[in-house]
């Protein structure tokens, strides 16, 4: 878009905004880093600074000495890549039919992808609680993989959704033309475009599940099951009490892996993504 | 056999393959969410607790009646509804006038909206963290800014009576702007900027350009964003669980960690499923608007 010009007095007000709004964004991160690096000894200071006088990496030792950081980083990334690629390897097809034609059950299968939005999980995990439970996978990660499937589902098809509608039809149509079969014309056409975005969609569905939360605390009963983000709340300990620097430092790393992936799928989100949830 | 029939078998060849295509994901679907709903808002009816050996009874709407006299349930539907309207709105603004810079040709956009990406990518139990650190009463940054200021001495924000539920409200903006943002500005650059140009030659100024122009061209966007903000606020849990687990005294209690205490910590299966239902019609209100939103857009696009 090609806005209208701004006068002098108009750009510099717009760029007193903007720097509210970076300071706003990036303040509580750049918070989170500095407590991380920062020594036992300044942390308890009464008049914090901005920037480690004394950086240290002490913290993260401390951090992975009290919590099973390790392997409750390994539990989130074997749950987490496992329902990525279960969800794509799934929704691919369902995917394509919805895109590719409209019966009752495309339209039925959006209508529930709308509804599950609204989902209140409490109403789902009770009664998911009790049949994992007499199927012996309460405290598996199995049983976790396949809540996060089905919870990652709705999104990955809308991306999806989205991603083979712009696979233009008249190629699958040339090709077919040209006497490939179905089959042929699915995997030698199709398949390489859509591509970037069965890639892009697993990403996404990785990262929603590496930070998920609330099923992995009711899911998962003992430690060694347990998913980073679980783990991490056992550094907040009883009554709110907390070793701050090793907090921390294993919350900043916990971060790390999404924001690589999200840098990389940023915009192939924002398109996809966005666009399928507030407009078809 | 004739070509209409050859067409016909043909037809429900392919239907058939549509169908093996659907199964795959439509069998977890099916077990793993439409049917735990269902069974979730039959297991309201009963009186299902953990731990209890005798069968489980329907107890026909035992549950709600219950339900109805709790005030405790009450109080938390009541903050439920103040910290969802509490952060969408300026979640909203926020995010409008982010979404209306970010369009502008200005010289940091590229950093805000790599900025922009921290608080989405995040794991909501990091960002909980986060905060605490940024509110902690004596080591964090905020108390210390104040300090500096010379506006007070600090104080504990987040297990103030008073300032818990601010204080939570302010780390769900932070948390939600973004994708809001995004969503904005994903439909401001649909808006045809000709008609800009030809409302700036009208003489028409910045207002009446926003409200003429832009503002008609992102409502059904912003219809849609805000109903499912309403709905993923109305319904969340691990940023409060994380900042105050409900506390101080219940101020921050939203409905979803009442009914996971009741449900996970008292075992109170069926009675926590009824607090579902009704957070459930809560949110089919808002749910309505959303799609009202979406057909628009849709009509639009």
């Amino acid at each position: 878009m090609t806005a209208p010009r701004t006068g002098r007095a108009g750009r510099a007000a717009q760029y007193a905004a903007l720097l509210c709004y970076l300071v706003f964004l990036a303040f509580p991160f750049v918070w989170l880093v500095s407590i991380a690096f920062k020594p036992a000894a300044e942390l308890g200071s009464l008049h914090p600074t901005w920037i480690p006088e004394d950086p240290t990496l002490a913290n993260f030792r401390q951090a992975f000495d009290e919590q099973p950081l390790l392997r409750a980083a390994g539990n989130s990334l074997l749950a987490a890549a496992s329902a990525a690629l279960v969800a794509v390897v799934v929704a691919t097809p369902m995917a394509y039919v919805m895109a590719r034609r409209r019966s009752a059950l495309t339209t039925a299968a959006t209508g529930w992808v709308i509804v599950s939005q609204a989902f209140p999980f409490v109403l789902v995990i009770i009664p998911l609680f009790l049949v994992l439970k007499n199927l012996h996978l309460i405290n598996t990660l199995a049983g976790l993989v396949a809540v996060y499937v089905t919870w990652s589902l709705p999104f990955a098809l809308w991306m999806l959704v989205g991603y083979v509608r712009a696979v233009p039809r008249e190629l699958e149509e040339a090709a077919a033309v040209d006497g490939a079969g179905r089959v042929r014309v699915l995997v030698s056409v199709t398949a390489p475009l859509l591509a970037p975005g069965l890639v892009a969609t697993g990403l996404f569905a990785f990262i929603t599940a590496w930070n998920e939360f609330f099923f992995a605390l009711v899911l998962l009963k003992t430690a060694e099951k347990q998913t980073l983000p679980v783990v991490l709340t056992h550094f907040l300990g009883a009554e709110g009490a907390a070793d701050l620097g090793p907090l921390a430092a294993a919350a900043f790393l916990a971060t790390l892996p999404s924001l690589l992936v999200f840098a990389v799928i940023q915009k192939r989100i924002t398109g996809g993504m966005l666009a399928g949830a507030v407009k078809n | 056999m004739t070509s209409s029939t050859a067409r016909a078998g043909a037809r429900r060849r392919t239907d058939h393959g549509a169908w093996f295509l659907v199964l795959p994901a439509l069998l977890p679907i099916l077990l793993l969410s439409v049917g735990p709903l269902l069974y979730g808002i039959a297991l309201a009816f009963t009186d299902s607790q953990a731990g209890r050996t005798e069968p489980t009874q329907w107890v026909g709407t035992l549950n709600f009646q219950d339900l109805l006299h709790d005030t405790l349930f009450w109080d938390s539907f009541r903050i439920g509804l103040l910290w969802a309207v509490g952060v969408t709105v300026p979640q909203f603004l926020l995010a409008l006038g982010l979404a209306l810079l970010l369009d502008q040709r200005l010289r940091l956009r590229w950093l805000a909206r790599a900025l922009a990406i921290i608080p989405w990518a995040m794991p909501e139990v990091v960002v909980g963290i986060m905060w605490r650190l940024v509110y902690n009463p004596d080591a964090g940054i905020l108390n210390e800014t104040l300090r500096d200021l010379g506006l007070g001495d600090g104080r504990d924000w987040l297990t103030g009576l008073a300032t818990a539920l601010p204080a939570v409200i302010l780390v769900g903006v932070w948390a939600g702007m973004p994708q809001t943002t995004v969503a904005l500005l994903a439909g401001l650059q649909n808006t045809p900027g000709e008609l800009h140009e030809a409302a700036a030659l009208d003489g028409a100024g910045a207002w009446r350009r926003f409200r003429t122009v832009t503002w008609p061209a992102i409502r059904p966007v912003a219809l849609a964003i805000t109903a499912l903000n309403f709905i993923w606020n109305f319904n969340s849990f691990a940023l409060v669980y994380v900042l105050t687990s409900g506390g101080p005294g219940g101020r921050t209690r939203l409905p979803m960690l009442f009914a996971y205490e009741e449900a996970f910590r008292y075992g109170q299966f069926g009675y926590a499923a009824a607090m579902g239902c009704v957070m459930v019609a809560v949110v089919s209100v808002m749910l309505a608007f959303y799609l009202v939103g979406r057909l628009r857009g849709g009509d639009d696009a």
